[in-house]
């Protein structure tokens, strides 16, 4: 647990970065520090490994008041993570993620065995190892920089802007390994973003700062969503709220319709013969869905061949999982051509459709039994 | 005496007259050019007085180097405090340069993972500013070599003194041989250290070469 105490950081010229902050991040859990510019985040951020002194008040670790310990070695017991990686460019990628067991006078071999695994797991090729940092794309050095903060075994880890340096489809990957890798080690995290977005998909608490370092609401990413606690947090939230809220709400009752099937490279006859309104799903050798295909109704025929091959399928719709969220479910809805929102499984099979208007009631329902 | 003993003695004279110097530089530039870069009020004033120092002219400098160090005239330290003056003068500046060629999130993120400041300043910022470093001694380096030769001229053993014996034996007529042969000599060396300066660069960073190679 990290907790501010009244934390302040007045700079000589009077600027006050942070004011009188108090705030708690629980063990093992992400919390979110988001906010636009000017807003204190990463000064916060960076008193709590001291790169930053606070002018008045505490930041405690557990049960221990970081002024007592030195820099250097509170640092060392906390992973950090920033925006370019900060990756040493005369280092290989292995001594560079075994950086911190060096520092600590582990042991080479065992630093560099541990930091061989560290690199697989946060999903780059064995091989990287003997590299440069110059000779990785800038999304593969932000996963290296995951890595060598996780090579110690801090218990902490502060990420300042991690992934904000990298093209959106990166982000997203990044963001999704960066939580199915939490899952497995339970860190406790402290994040800074200034992106919203990425603060709700993230943050298992989200603690929205003001200019001039206040703090306008510590929340669940639903709470912040449902009930903002004034306007600057509700203008920073964003639109869509209601909407974005419901990809927080898993549903487990959809009430699925069968749906006639055909596998891609079943002759072309096939499909029309099966589709009930012009359009049949087509699914691969496993049963995952790949998209619809349009089947008479004045769609133009495919000049030169009469299978079903995946450049015919028509691309818009999403799939949503069973068990996913209702925002998933409606959007596959919503996306659809047809109208029939695709549901697949948990092992990503074809499992049934589920109309807008179902999962709208579904909602209602529920709104209705918490009302 | 045998020319080619005295020349070859000459060589050597230059060699280490030319080199050591460089080196003492460069340990008395290291924490200059790294006060140049903590605090950086510091950085104008010494690149003036650095700037200043290199602008005296060289016999000069010899001249009045044993008065200022309690040497007597021709002693043999003289020439090379006059030479190190030189290479502070101008390592100085690329100590803090090289220094200042870390990117910044390399410093902030070996700060934040634990380093000391004299740890971080010898196993990251050094390393990464050695590029920058060894342009400068190759700068450093090849103008002593033509600085040793001036010291030649007032009485110093180094192929300077090639130089000495040409223009004496120029009387009456012209006669160039060893002034030619300094000349040679000369060059040579000065593109021998220019040579080992590049490959001990490239020795020292082995991932400035690293392209990707998927």
């Amino acid at each position: 647990m990290i907790r501010f105490e009244s934390v302040t950081k007045r700079y000589p010229d009077g600027t006050v970065a942070v004011d009188a902050l108090s705030l708690e991040a629980p063990s093992h859990q992400i919390t979110v520090l988001v906010g636009p510019s000017g807003c204190g985040k990463t000064t916060s951020l960076r008193m709590i490994n001291r790169m930053i002194e606070p002018t008045s008040g505490r930041i405690w670790i557990d049960d221990r008041d970081t002024a007592t310990v030195s820099p250097p070695e509170l640092r060392r017991g906390i992973g950090y993570v920033i925006q370019h990686a900060g990756l040493f460019p005369h280092r290989t990628i292995v001594d560079n993620v075994a950086t911190v067991p060096y520092l600590l006078g582990q042991d080479k071999r065992a630093a560099r065995k541990k930091a061989l695994e560290l690199i697989e797991r946060v999903g780059l090729p064995a091989h990287f190892a003997k590299r440069y940092p110059a000779q990785l794309s800038g999304g593969q050095q932000q996963r290296v920089g995951v890595a060598r903060a996780l090579a110690a075994d801090p218990l902490i880890m502060l990420m300042d802007e991690p992934f904000s340096a990298v093209d959106p489809v990166v982000r997203a990957e990044l963001q999704d390994e960066f939580l199915r890798l939490q899952a497995e080690v339970g860190k406790t995290i402290v994040f800074v973003t200034h992106d919203i977005d990425e603060a709700i998909k993230l943050g298992d608490h989200v603690a929205v700062l003001r200019v001039g370092g206040k703090l306008a609401q510590l929340a669940t990413p639903a709470e912040l969503l449902a009930d903002p606690a004034d306007d600057f947090v509700a203008g920073f939230v964003g639109r869509d709220r209601g909407y974005r809220a419901l990809g927080f709400e898993t549903v487990s009752d959809l009430p699925l319709s069968p749906e006639p099937t055909v596998a891609l490279g079943s002759p072309l006859a096939d499909a029309s013969r099966v589709a009930q309104d012009g359009w049949i799903l087509v699914v691969d050798d496993s049963g995952a869905p790949q998209g619809w295909l349009s089947v008479g109704n004045g769609a133009a025929p495919p000049p030169d061949t009469d299978q079903v091959l995946p450049e015919l399928l028509h691309r818009g719709g999403t799939v949503a999982a069973l068990g996913g969220s209702y925002r998933a479910a409606l959007d596959a809805a919503l996306s659809s051509p047809t109208g029939r929102g695709v549901i697949s499984d948990e092992s990503g099979r074809f499992a049934g459709t589920v109309t807008a208007t179902q999962v709208v009631s579904l909602i209602d329902a529920r709104q209705a039994a918490t009302r | 005496m045998d020319h080619r003993s005295e020349d070859l003695g000459f060589l050597w004279d230059h060699v280490w007259l030319s080199a050591v110097p460089v080196i003492i530089g460069l340990v008395i530039a290291l924490p200059l050019g790294w006060l140049a870069r903590r605090y950086t009020w510091t950085y104008p004033p010494l690149m003036s007085i650095t700037g200043l120092l290199y602008t005296i002219p060289s016999i000069a400098l010899f001249v009045i180097v044993p008065p200022l160090f309690g040497l007597k005239s021709l002693d043999p330290l003289q020439v090379p405090i006059a030479l190190t003056v030189y290479s502070v003068a101008l390592l100085v500046r690329v100590v803090a340069d090289g220094l200042a060629s870390v990117p910044d999130e390399v410093t902030q993120a070996a700060t934040a993972i634990g380093f000391g400041r004299m740890r971080r300043l010898v196993s990251v910022e050094l390393p990464i500013a050695v590029p920058v470093i060894a342009a400068g001694l190759r700068v450093a380096t090849v103008s002593n070599v033509s600085l040793v030769a001036v010291a030649g001229t007032i009485g110093m053993d180094n192929l300077g003194r090639l130089f000495d014996q040409g223009v004496q034996l120029s009387t009456p007529t012209a006669y160039y041989p060893p002034i030619v042969l300094g000349i040679v000599l000369c060059v040579l060396l000065a593109l021998a250290f220019d040579v080992l300066i590049v490959l001990g660069n490239r020795l020292l960073t082995p991932w400035r070469r690293a392209v990707i190679s998927q």
